[in-house]
């Protein structure tokens, strides 16, 4: 895989899979109000990744488009992180996964758009305004929760203490990479600190570092997923829809 | 602008077309001088002339109180359709056999969500919670839509809901953007905007499908052949079995029978079937000269009693999902609730 | 919910140039949580570029029974609107 390829491929990767995880909250939220906000949010990933997919396919040169990437790939040749393919659990959980994500998502695409790839810049230069409102809509929600009641407090710390784990795999580049990743923690650790202070919550101190998603080694429910994701797909090869 | 009444034949544009000469309608019959004062000591008889004119009946006007009733029935059951609604279509979000076939279906059911709030707003400046109509809905008390009742089993019903399920929706709900309550007509203008590209991107799926590999036209006719009578359905029992439509016309909250909007949706259905290369499943479906219109025949309506009642094969379904988003998402609204407490609190000390 | 989370009505201003107008209302449980819903529910299809949330309970209404007095003062007011001028034939920018 050439650097440029991985690259985007990783992102449109997260991207997808974060969508899917997010559209599966449709109908299930816990307010008919939130229906709607996390519905935005997923079509805003899944907007990035048909972009980022697309171009992934151009780098490539092998003739895939997004759908083939999407729907005709096993899942070692996904190369999401984890942490956007772990399972929605409760809203805390979801919420704490949004803003590990999204908090990563905003530094990385800003700097995408000051990168010399024309058509990274752009894609970078859109999804960074989507992922300051995914940002804020993640924090406004742990600062609920953690400052809310006993109950969401306690389900809201668990679903960081779950999460957060997996975030440091966020933070390793793939090599030949346009935007180094590990010069983004920084940004990260300022934003997340800023709202977990104020939501009343504290981060785990664990040394368990999962990762593996870059390389195509995932947890066990990616495979799910994609089953689910690719199941009518596959059963019709060659068709359009 | 005057003379643009609703004449029962198609406005320029179609459906859509219709839409926004309600919405001329609205604002011509607000600027029309009925050459009367304000309400003044007889407030029934004031109503009245409201609706002779034409004009819209506002949250603070009086109204008898079987219009609010009615109104808060319709309106309530038409919010918990929309919200109900989403359910058998986001069934097929996770497998949406395309990227774009994905987003364009979640941005649909999204907005099926979107109208259910629209329509829970209209019903609560009739003086009910929405709170008290969830729980209505929850309890089993109010009902949705039999026609969400029905699984969707192939991405061709997603095609086939769209299509004929919205293509009905829009049908009877074209008449009400001119309802005289002026809250469910502005929302229901909103609403028939937003549901024309629910109603082609139905289309353009079963389109795709009928003019796709042999497995796929299938699938198409599949959906046609299932979807059809409930469809039907969807307009209510024929008209001499209807028990409100009487009064809700003399209201202008009804504008049309049923019957007159089943045969309306029939005769629209039949041309857009024939370029999807569908065949409907009706042998009696002809066209009659001396009506100027196709006969065809009824649905079940046994059966659509049968799903309002509670026994058609998803109700139950439907229910249990609804309840169990209710009931998990209470520690969250609590949060909030108590969160918002919180802040409120910080200000009267900071004051 | 009515206590807990209460009714705010929603006005957007469509474009630069115009006023908010009134689009509808929704609930939420404080201020920031409403802006973030409106924007969500009444700006979906770039309808807005700028919103206000008032909570229902803050508005103060005219009552249908006042409404004459209210409104038809102004009803013999016609100086208060531009057509009422006659303009003479070749005034431009007036």
């Amino acid at each position: 895989m050439n650097g440029p390829f991985a690259f985007t491929l990783a992102l449109g990767d997260d991207a997808l899979i974060a969508a899917q995880r997010l559209a599966e909250w449709t109908t299930r939220a816990p307010e008919m109000e939130e229906d709607i906000a996390l519905a935005n949010i997923a079509l805003d990933q899944l907007g990035a990744a048909r972009l980022l997919l697309s171009y992934a396919g151009e780098l490539e040169g092998a003739g895939r488009d997004e759908d083939a990437l999407a729907y005709l790939r096993d899942d070692r040749e996904f190369r999401n992180c984890l942490l956007v393919e772990l399972p929605n659990g409760d809203f805390a959980v979801t919420m704490a996964k949004l803003l590990a994500l999204s908090a990563y998502q905003l530094p990385l695409y800003t700097a995408l758009a000051g990168c010399a790839d024309e058509r990274l810049a752009a894609i970078g230069a859109k999804a960074r305004k989507e992922s300051a409102y995914h940002l804020d809509h993640a924090a406004l929600w742990v600062k609920r929760l953690g400052d809310g009641t006993e109950e969401s407090h306690r389900r809201m710390q668990a679903g960081i203490d779950q999460v957060w784990p997996y975030v440091h795999e966020l933070f390793a580049a793939p090599p030949g990479a346009p935007v180094d990743p590990a010069t983004l923690r920084g940004d990260f650790d300022t934003t997340v600190a800023a709202v977990l202070a104020e939501a009343t919550l504290t981060l785990p101190d664990s040394g368990w570092a999962p990762g593996g998603g870059r390389d195509g080694v995932h947890t066990e429910h990616l495979s799910y997923l994609l089953a689910e994701m690719q199941v009518l797909a596959r059963a019709h090869p060659g068709a359009r829809w | 602008m005057y003379g643009n009444d609703f004449s029962g034949e198609d406005a320029p544009g179609g459906l859509l077309g219709e839409v926004e000469a309600a919405e001329a309608a609205l604002r011509a019959a607000a600027e029309r001088d009925r050459g009367a004062a304000g309400p003044g000591e007889d407030l029934a008889a004031y109503f009245a002339q409201v609706i002779d004119a034409d004009q819209k009946i506002e949250p603070r006007d009086w109204m008898p109180e079987a219009y609010r009733r009615t109104l808060i029935r319709q309106i309530a059951q038409h919010a918990h359709s929309e919200i109900i609604g989403m359910q058998p279509e986001g069934n097929w979000i996770s497998r949406a056999p395309s990227l774009k076939r994905k987003a364009i279906l979640l941005a649909k059911v999204q907005d099926e969500a979107g109208h259910g709030l629209y329509l829970y707003a209209a019903a609560e400046t009739l003086g009910i919670s929405r709170d008290e109509l969830v729980d209505l809905l929850l309890n089993g008390r109010q009902k949705y839509s039999s026609i969400f009742n029905y699984p969707t089993l192939t991405w061709a019903d997603v095609g086939a809901i769209g299509w004929l399920v919205d293509g009905a929706a829009i049908v009877n709900q074209v008449p009400l953007c001119r309802c005289s309550y002026g809250p469910y007509a502005r929302a229901m203008i909103r609403v028939c905007k937003e549901e024309s590209f629910h109603q082609r991107q139905g289309y353009e799926i079963l389109h795709v499908l009928a003019h796709g590999t042999p497995a796929q036209k299938a699938m198409a006719q599949d959906a046609l052949d299932r979807w059809w009578y409930p469809s039907l359905a969807m307009f209510g029992p024929p008209d001499g079995d209807s028990t409100h439509s009487a009064q809700s016309m003399a209201w202008k909250i009804k504008r049309f029978s049923n019957d007159e909007l089943r045969q309306r949706f029939v005769d629209m259905c039949v041309g857009q079937a024939e370029v999807l290369g569908l065949t409907i499943p009706d042998p009696d479906l002809r066209w009659n000269d001396e009506r100027q219109a196709y006969d065809f025949t009824q649905p079940d309506y046994a059966e659509l009693m049968q799903v309002i009642s509670g026994n058609g094969p998803c109700n139950r379904e439907r229910m249990a999902h609804r309840r169990h988003a209710h009931t998990e998402g209470a520690w969250v609204r609590e949060a909030a609730a108590a969160y918002a407490a919180k802040q409120k609190n910080k200000e009267k000390v900071a004051a | 919910m009515s206590d807990s989370s209460p009714l705010w009505e929603v006005f957007v201003r469509a474009r630069r140039g115009l006023a908010h107008t009134h689009v509808g209302s929704l609930h939420a449980p404080d201020a920031e949580l409403a802006l973030r819903n409106a924007r969500d529910l009444y700006t979906r299809r770039q309808e807005g570029v700028s919103i206000w949330v008032v909570p229902a309970s803050g508005i103060t209404a005219s009552s249908p029974d006042e409404k004459d007095a209210f409104f038809d003062p102004a009803a013999d007011k016609v100086y208060r609107h531009p057509t009422f001028y006659e303009v003479p034939e070749g005034v431009a920018h007036l």
